[in-house]
This record gives C-alpha cells, structure tokens and sequence, in this order.
C-alpha cells in the first residue's frame, strides 16, 4: 500500500548511511568522559600497587612510627604527616580570616569600581607558580622574617612554646605562610561565590530593622552563610596539603616534630620531591609511593568533603577551581 | 485609655549606644579594607622583586646560552625555554582532544546521574597534588621503560589539564542556545555534524579561553616534572629522553649556593611570569570580546 517512491527510499538509504559518524562521534566523546573515571583509578590503583612492598613490610605502623632512616631501610611516615597537616592548619589559620574578609569587603563594602580590579588582582595571584613563590620565599621573605618579624614574635610571646627555641629562617611557620599565601586567592573566591548566593532579601530585613552596616554583616550574611564559608575553607585545606614546591623550598625539610614553630618540619609532598629521584633500594621507593598514597587519601577525603558541601549550597552548579 | 499599651517597654538606645555602633560598623569596614590590601600586596611584591631581580640578569646569553657547569659564571636557560615549549605541546596534545570531548559529552549527551558522577571525578581530580600526577606518571611511563623523558613529562602534565579544560568546555558548551541546535536538527543535519560546526564554533571563544587558561596553569608546574621529564643541562634531541623545562630549573637553581645562579633563577621566574601574565591578557582580551558581542 504506502510505497515509498524511490527517490524517497533513496533518500532514507542514504540516511542510514549517514548514521555511522553520528554514532561513532557518541562513543568518542564517551571515551573522553570515561577517561576521567578511568584517571581516578589508574591514580588509586598505580599507587597501591606500586606502595605494596612497604605495606607488606610496615603494615599500619608505616603511620605511626616516627622514624625515616633510608641507610637502615627503616621508614616510618609519622613526621611528614604531622608537618603536612601543622603547616596546612597554620595556613588556614592565617588564610581564613583573611580571605574571608576579603571577600566581605568586596560583597558588602567595597565600592562598586572598585570591586573589578581587585578581583581580577586575586585571580592574578592565584596564576603565580608555586615555584616563584618559594623563589621569593628563600630570598625575600625569609630574610625578612628571619631579622624582624620573628625575633618580634620571640619577643612578644617568647612564653609560649610554639615561640620557643632557635630561629633559623626556614621554619614550619614559613611553611604555613607561604601556603597562606598561595590558598588565599582560591579560599576568597569561594567565600565570595557564597556571599554572593546569600539572598538580598537577609540583608534588607536587617536594614529594615536598624541594623548597622556591620550588624548586617554579621546577622544576616555571616550566619547565613556561614557552612559555606566552612566549604571554601576546606576547599583552601585540600590546595594546602598538597603545595609542594614552594613548602619545600620554605620549610627546612627535616624529619623532626617539635613543640616550636621556629623549628624546620617536613610535608609529604616535600619529602616526595626531595627524594624520589633518588630512591635506592626498592623498599625506599614504595615507602615514597605510600607517602604519595597516605597524601591522596588525605586530600581525596578533604576535597569530596567540601565539594559536596559547595554542591549542596550552589544546587549543583558547577564548583569550579 | 491607652493602658493597653502602658505596659510596652519602648525600647530606645541612647545616643551614646548609637554612635557606639555606628563606630563599630566603621572600624570593621576598615578592617576588612586592611584585610583586602593585606590579601592583594603578595602580588605586587612579587612583582616587583621579580622586576628588579630578574631583569638586570636578563641578557642575550639567558636566551641563547645552555648552562654553564656549576661554579662557572654565566650561560643561560634556553633549553630550558625550548624544553618547557616542547613540554607543553606535548601537554595539550593529550589534554586539548581528550578535555573538549569529555566536555562535549557531558553537555551533549549523557543522562544526569552518570553526568553527575563524572562532574565529580573531574572535580576531585582538580584536587589531586599535582606531585602525585608525577608519581603516577613515573610508574607507568618512566619505571617500564627505564628512563625519565619528555614524553613522561608532557604525559604528567596532559593528564593535569584533562579535568580542567573538561569542566571548562562543559560550561561554555551549556551557554550555546538550545534552538541553534533544534534549527540544525530541522534541517536535517547530523547530530555530529551540529556539535562540531555549529556548537563549537559557536563555543569556540569559550574553549580557547578554557585551554589557555589550563596551559597557564600547567607551564608553571613544577612538582610533576622532577622525576618525569628530570631536567637536562644540554639539549634535548630525543623526546624519550631527559628535558629541560623552566621551572624545574628555577627551582634547581634557586636551591642551589652559587649567587649567579639565583640571579639566573630570578631571569628564570620573571620570563615565566611573564609567559603566564601574557596568556592571562590574551584570555581578558578574548573573554571581554565576548561580552560585549
């Protein structure tokens, strides 16, 4: 009954031979896509495999033992973990603050003209390599530090033991300042994006009512947002245990755990890049991939913490670094 | 009569509270502007010290010369430049096809569950230390074929930007109107043939910007490359061998005691910086374009 003309037939015949590319560019695409999943677990498996000798050997006292000798084979992970996560915590302490300051000042206070620059400023600063920054670090800062600020801290709070013993410039203070710094760029735009998602209707309500400049702020912005802030906080924590170059260069690099913040420490990360070329024996090296693996562990639970804290505040639109 | 409200404690700050308050209001603004200039001076110092540092060691030999054995005075980092170049093509070679295709699946196909997961993976992966991207690199390019070389290198930082062009490309991907695509699939056009010639290239400004963005980020990757691409003092006339790329240099010379060498390091790091603030002018460029378009 309903013949298709042939020029019509010839038509669809010709479609069909036209679906080949359609499909064959769905599943190239697809292969870009799983490429990230596939990434994810090349990282986890590579490591785990190649760290399995030191597990065997160490098993859970790998964590705990507080020693990292390589001409006797020992390797314990205790002081790296115990510099990475001091230093990251110094810079938090530093950069939360700070950062979170910063980004009211450009949401609630600052000029509109102003707002622009400033903030392409920030982006500037989060472009800087981590390499010029410990290249500053070692010239400039530490100097400074070394001849001013910290015998002012010595000083000052010299009764305290984080303010106590020698000062040799390099320092798991430097370290933590010099992470600051580097996380202050990437923990402002995030407290900025959710100062931003704060409805104006708060801040309204609170003028309606009275409320100071700085009492809006504070009662309506702040508590609003304040899980938020704890994300971009996070956030800032995961760039922080993984900063490598700069640490390295800053914090002195001695396996040692001490009371003072003048004392030098060592960060995973550091220890990696200091002596991974150089790995001797074959213990040496997986001991070096556990420490790559105890890091991505660490880092992997902080970032999904505050990406899913971000996704939860921001609907699901994108958190982008 | 009005003993119906004889009971109200009319509440009214006095004039001292008020201004109290509006004091206070005052102070925290300023100290939130102190906050902001404390936040933004690092960049200035930077560059500034890298100005002055940097530019006096700057000369000709810097861009033509290959490093001296240590302890002699002068030579300079062209196979540095030449190795971080080269380092970088290799980068995007791998991280531009496989980021954008990615990028077009989430936005083209895909339903959302599976979308969501890969959105995440993506995102994590962004978190990853970028060291841990050497690490891996090194076990299965560098350990297998016993040797550190520019494809290790440009493997680590390929695999770097994969995550960061994907999310990006997704985005501006997202912007394309709907009914550019519904008026291709109206004229009988093929569903590959819309996304390649009429999505992207309505999305190509975006992309680009993404793909510079992410080759800004990588060129100035360190960590990554000192186990993988290793550095070299000569040139490099194999990719699988060892290369020089910049800051790897930077960092070994800035480590290292001799004074002319960190006077090479802070030429180093002012022609890194100013590869990376150039790329960052190009994208306001193009980005701005877009806006006003």
């Amino acid at each position: 009954m309903h013949e298709i003309a042939p020029q019509y037939s010839a038509a669809l015949n010709y479609r069909k031979g036209r679906k080949w590319p359609d499909i064959s560019f769905k599943y190239l695409a697809m292969v870009g896509a799983l490429m990230i999943v596939l990434l994810i677990v090349l990282v986890g498996y590579e490591l785990y495999r190649s760290s399995s000798l030191s597990v065997h050997q160490f098993g859970f006292s790998f964590v705990k033992n507080l020693a990292w000798d390589p001409a006797a084979d020992i390797y314990g992970a205790l002081p790296f973990i115990y510099g990475t996560l001091v230093s990251s915590l110094l810079a938090l302490l530093i950069a939360i603050p700070l950062g979170v300051a910063a980004a009211l000042f450009l949401t609630e206070v600052a000029p509109l003209s102003i707002r622009q620059p400033i903030i392409t400023i920030i982006e500037l600063l989060a472009s800087v390599p981590s390499v010029i920054y410990g290249l500053w670090g070692i010239f400039v800062l530490i100097p400074w530090m070394r001849d001013s600020f910290y015998p002012f801290l010595k000083s000052t709070f010299g009764f305290l033991p984080l303010f106590k013993g020698p000062i040799y410039g390099v320092s798991m203070l430097s370290g933590g300042i010099v992470i600051a710094i580097m996380i202050l760029p990437i923990v402002t735009s995030f407290s900025r994006e959710v100062l931003r998602a704060v409805p104006d209707l708060q801040r309204e309500a609170a003028y309606a009512l009275g409320a100071t400049h700085w009492e809006v702020i504070r009662i309506a912005v702040l508590s609003y947002a304040k899980r938020g802030l704890f994300g971009a906080g996070v956030l800032g924590l995961g760039r922080a245990l993984g900063e490598t170059m700069a640490v390295t260069m800053v914090i002195g690099n001695s396996p040692v755990i001490s009371a003072s913040l003048f004392a030098p420490g060592y960060t995973l990360a550091s220890v990696i890049a200091n002596e991974f070329a150089e790995a001797t024996t074959d213990l040496y090296m997986s001991s070096l991939f556990e420490l790559g693996l105890v890091l991505l562990v660490i880092t992997l639970i902080v970032n999904a913490i505050a990406q899913l804290m971000l996704r939860q505040l921001t609907n699901g639109a994108s958190a982008k670094n | 009569m009005n003993n119906l409200y004889s009971n109200v404690v009319h509440f009214r700050p006095s004039e001292r509270q008020q201004k109290l308050r509006r004091w206070k209001s005052y102070f925290v603004k300023l100290a939130l502007g102190c906050a902001t200039i404390l936040v933004v001076t690092p960049l200035f110092l930077v560059l500034y010290f890298l100005a002055k540092e940097g530019a006096s060691s700057l000369t000709v030999d810097f861009f033509t010369q290959l490093p001296k054995p240590s302890g002699e005075i002068g030579g300079g980092m062209a196979n540095a430049i030449v190795g971080s170049i080269t380092l970088l093509a290799l980068a995007s070679s791998i991280g531009i096809p496989l980021g954008i295709l990615g990028g077009v699946y989430l936005a083209e196909y895909g339903n959302e569950t599976v979308n969501y997961w890969i959105r995440l993976c993506a995102d994590i992966l962004n978190g990853v230390p970028s060291i841990v991207w050497g690490m891996v690199v090194y076990a299965i390019l560098v350990i297998p074929f016993k040797a550190f070389s520019a494809y290790a290198g440009g493997l680590a930082l390929g695999l770097i930007m994969i995550p960061l062009i994907m999310r990006t490309t997704e985005e501006v991907i997202l912007l394309v109107p709907q009914s550019y695509r519904e008026a291709g699939l109206a004229l009988g056009i093929a569903r590959w043939k819309i996304i390649s010639s009429i999505v992207l290239r309505t999305a190509l400004k975006g992309i680009v910007t993404g793909v510079l963005v992410a080759i800004a980020r990588v060129s100035g990757e360190t960590a990554p490359l000192i186990f993988t691409a290793f550095g070299n003092s000569f040139w490099n006339h194999s990719l699988a061998q060892p290369i020089a790329a910049l800051p790897l240099q930077i960092y070994t010379y800035a480590i290292s005691p001799y004074e002319d060498l960190h006077h090479q390091a802070w030429a180093g790091a002012l022609v890194l910086m100013l590869l990376i603030l150039g790329i960052n002018i190009i994208v306001r460029f193009i980005s701005r374009n877009k806006s006003t378009t």
